[in-house]
C-alpha cells in the first residue's frame, strides 16, 4: 500500500478512536457511554485489520462487538432508574485525575521519545505478512514450544468459571 | 514516532463509569501487544496469541463484574460508589 494513505488511514483511526475514547469517559448519560466505547473497539478493530491481523480483528468485532458492548448496554438498562444522570464528584478529583492522565502521557512519551525502535522485519515484506488461518489454529492447539493448547484450556476453564459465577451473583435469591 | 496516539489511549481514564474505562484500558494494552508484536517482531505472534488471551480474559472479567453490579443494584437500589462502601455488614 502507499505510504500516503497508510498514514492517512492510520491518522484517521487514531484521532476517531482517541476522540470517542475521551468521550466515552467523560459523557453524561452511561449508555451514550457505552455507544462510543462499542465505536472505539471498533476503531481497535481497524487498526488491527491495519496491522495486517485479520483473525485479530474478527475476534474483536465479535467478542467485543458482538457480546461486551451488549452486556454492558443490558446491565446499563437494568441498573439505571429512569432519568438518571451520573452524580460528579468534586473537581478536585478531576485535577487529580487530569494530573495522573497527563503525568502518565508524558512519560510514555518521553519514553518512547528516547528510545530508538528497531524494525524488526526488512521493509520490503511488509503489507502481504498475514498470518495464515492454519499456522494460527496449529499454535493453538499444539503442545510444543510457542504453541498453546495449555493457556487455551485454562482459558475454557476460566470461561466456565465466570459464566457459573456470574449467574450464581447474578440469580435472585 | 509512529504510535505514540496509541500510547496517549492507553494513559486517559479515571471517572465514575469505572468498567468502561477499564475496557479501554485493557483494549489500549491489547493494542500495544499487537503493535509491538507486528513491528519489533513480526515474524512471530507471540503478542497476537497475547492478545487473543487478553480479549477472552476481558470478556469473562466484565461478565462477572457486571453481574456484580446488577447485584449491588439488587440490593442497594444505585450503583454509585460511594453507596458500596457499606456493603458488607
Amino acid at each position: 500500500m502507499d505510504p500516503i494513505i497508510n498514514l492517512i488511514i492510520f491518522a484517521c483511526l487514531g484521532t476517531a478512536s482517541l476522540l470517542l475514547s475521551v468521550l466515552a469517559v467523560s459523557s453524561k448519560s452511561l449508555l451514550r457511554a457505552a455507544t462510543y466505547l462499542l465505536l472505539v473497539l471498533i476503531c481497535t478493530a481497524g487498526f488491527y485489520l491495519f496491522l495486517n491481523y485479520h483473525f485479530l480483528a474478527a475476534v474483536q468485532i465479535s467478542v467485543y462487538a458482538g457480546g461486551v458492548v451488549v452486556l454492558f448496554v443490558f446491565a446499563i438498562f437494568l441498573t439505571s432508574n429512569k432519568g438518571d444522570r451520573l452524580q460528579k464528584h468534586q473537581t478536585k478529583k478531576y485535577v487529580m485525575g487530569a494530573l495522573a492522565a497527563l503525568g502518565g502521557i508524558a512519560v510514555t512519551a518521553f519514553a518512547v521519545w528516547k528510545h530508538q525502535f528497531v524494525y524488526g522485519g526488512n521493509a520490503t515484506m511488509e503489507g502481504d505478512q498475514e498470518i495464515n488461518m492454519k499456522v494460527i489454529g496449529a499454535a493453538l492447539m499444539g503442545t510444543e514450544k510457542y504453541q498453546y493448547l495449555m493457556p487455551f484450556e485454562i482459558l475454557s476453564i476460566l470461561l466456565l468459571a465466570a459464566i457459573v459465577g456470574g449467574i450464581l451473583i447474578a440469580r435472585k435469591r | 514516532m509512529f504510535f505514540i496516539g496509541i500510547y496517549g489511549f492507553i494513559t486517559r481514564k479515571n471517572m465514575i463509569a469505572i468498567l468502561i474505562s477499564l475496557e479501554l484500558v485493557l483494549n489500549a494494552v491489547e493494542i500495544n501487544f499487537a503493535v509491538f508484536n507486528r513491528y519489533l517482531f513480526p515474524g512471530q505472534m507471540e503478542g497476537m496469541f497475547f492478545t487473543l488471551f487478553g480479549i477472552a480474559i476481558t470478556a469473562a472479567e466484565t461478565a462477572v463484574a457486571l453481574a456484580i453490579i446488577i447485584n449491588a443494584y439488587r440490593v442497594i437500589g444505585n450503583i454509585e460508589i460511594k453507596n458500596l462502601s457499606k456493603m458488607k455488614n
